[in-house]
């Protein structure tokens, strides 16, 4: 299934994405998702979560169809929104820093 | 004529500055990575076109990124940073067990003879290594094995591997240096290691004589005298011509001996420079006079150089990794501040010119003598 992701604009600008990614996900999941998009552009390998223990990094959230996703665990379904290509997967940077 | 290009980290992207061999006008590449910390860029001595650089974020942590061709262009190669085995516990700042985990990479130390092989100096401190040019890296777990890595404890910057010197002479030799642990020896290739801190005392610990537990700032060699080591300690400026064995106190006439920054001029090994800083809670210079110190008899008799470098109302930090020497016949010197400065001198220091002033806080400069 596609899933379309915006990714905040460092992370674009790391891997050269330019705008909103198409992703072909195997399984409506973050996981999934996050798979297919690492496979797609290897700069973005650890970036979003932990390479070893794959625990999302705390300062980046996700987020869709106005709801956080980020603790509903890896495996969660995304809403059906989402998996119909009418809202894209939100990864947003905190607000945070200097 | 030869040219010099220097790269500079700083905490908001890296910028690459290049001059001809007079050292007078200089070009300003980047932002680089604009907007991620830059702790440290480097090239490669076997092929200068290649550069390592470590890129790092709160957001996304730990990227490092290779150039093949000077800086114009830059690919993300492997980040995945994994200790050897079960990491263990190191001390925290309360003296409690605190499990090593991987924070960012400090410094990366190209190989003298191989544009693919570099080493990674890493918070939580350890030292890792690639060999297929940054694809893959693999900790040398010697160093932490060593058997004193329980009792480490993290400076105020963090448990941090900030220096790896590579012996020009013998290339199963290198020296690293851990804030703050101290530092360390291997003469097997990084298979295993010694602490070399006998000489070292440091009043702020329980034990000022132990093993471990310096707060190393930095060293800094002669590539033509290995075995002549040149520390900048928390405080005391320190020598060792024994390959780290043993140390003596040079700081002699230094008006404050804590600083960050040593090296070597690269005509003259008995010539070294510090930026002394006044204390370790104001991290800025002595009476707000920015002074590079230069001795030309390998430490103990200094003497200040000051002209071209601000002498009024001037406190900012010149930081461990932000001070490098280029190979041209009268070496240049090279230093960058935490206002965005960054200092050169086209002769041996006796004077000094701004080649850009507002740049983020600089977190590390290097330099590299092209043909």
């Amino acid at each position: 299934m596609t899933i379309r992701v915006e990714l905040p604009q460092f992370l674009r600008r790391l891997a050269n994405i330019q705008g909103e990614v198409q992703v072909e996900a195997s399984a409506a999941t973050v996981r999934a998702v996050l798979d297919e998009l690492e496979a797609r552009y290897p700069a973005l390998r650890g970036t979003i979560r932990d390479q070893v223990t794959g625990v999302r990094r705390p300062f980046l959230r996700f987020f869709a169809c106005q709801e956080d996703l980020s603790h509903d665990g890896p495996d969660a379904p995304l809403p059906e929104a989402v998996v119909e290509g009418r809202e894209p997967l939100l990864i947003v940077g905190a607000i945070a820093g200097g | 004529m030869s040219s010099v290009r220097v790269l500079v980290g700083t905490r908001k992207g890296a910028f690459i500055l290049s001059s001809d061999g007079k050292r007078d006008r200089w070009e300003v590449a980047g932002p680089h990575f604009a907007g991620w910390e830059m702790y440290h860029v480097k090239g490669s001595p076997a092929d200068p076109n290649r550069i390592y650089a470590s890129q790092s974020s709160g957001w996304s942590g730990q990227v490092v990124q290779r150039s093949n061709d000077g800086g114009k262009t830059w690919e993300a190669v492997d980040n995945k940073f994994t200790y050897d085995g079960v990491p263990g516990t190191h001390q925290w700042y309360d003296g409690t067990a605190h499990p090593w985990e991987f924070k960012r990479v400090w410094h990366l130390e190209p190989s003298l003879t191989d544009p693919d092989t570099v080493f990674a100096g890493i918070e939580d401190a350890a030292i890792f290594k690639t060999a297929d040019g940054g694809k893959s890296w693999a900790e040398l777990a010697g160093l932490r094995g060593h058997g004193s890595g329980p009792k480490w404890q993290p400076g105020a910057g963090g448990l941090c591997l900030h220096t790896i010197l590579l012996d020009p002479s013998n290339p199963q030799r290198m020296y690293i240096a851990i804030s703050a642990a101290g530092a360390f020896r291997t003469d097997d290739g990084g298979a295993s290691w010694t602490p070399i801190n006998r000489g070292l005392r440091s009043q702020y610990i329980p034990d000022p004589d132990a093993e471990v537990g310096h707060c190393v700032h930095r060293i800094a060699m002669h590539r033509s005298r290995p075995g002549t080591l040149f520390m900048q300690k928390h405080w005391d400026v320190m020598r060792s011509d024994d390959a780290g064995d043993n140390w003596r106190e040079v700081s002699g006439n230094l008006p404050t001996d804590f600083g960050f920054v040593i090296d070597v001029n690269t005509n003259e090994p008995e010539t070294i420079y510090v930026v002394p800083i006044k204390s370790d809670s104001e991290h800025f210079p002595m009476d707000g006079k920015l002074q590079v110190w230069r001795s030309k008899s390998g430490g103990n008799e200094w003497e200040p150089l000051t002209k071209g470098l601000p002498q009024s109302d001037c406190y900012v930090n010149v930081l461990r990794d932000a001070m490098a020497v280029d190979s041209l016949d009268q070496c240049g010197v090279y230093f960058g501040t935490t206002g965005g400065q960054v200092y050169a001198s086209a002769d041996g220091g006796d004077s000094w010119k701004a080649i850009v002033r507002d740049l983020p806080a600089v977190l590390s400069v290097e330099v590299q003598t092209l043909p």
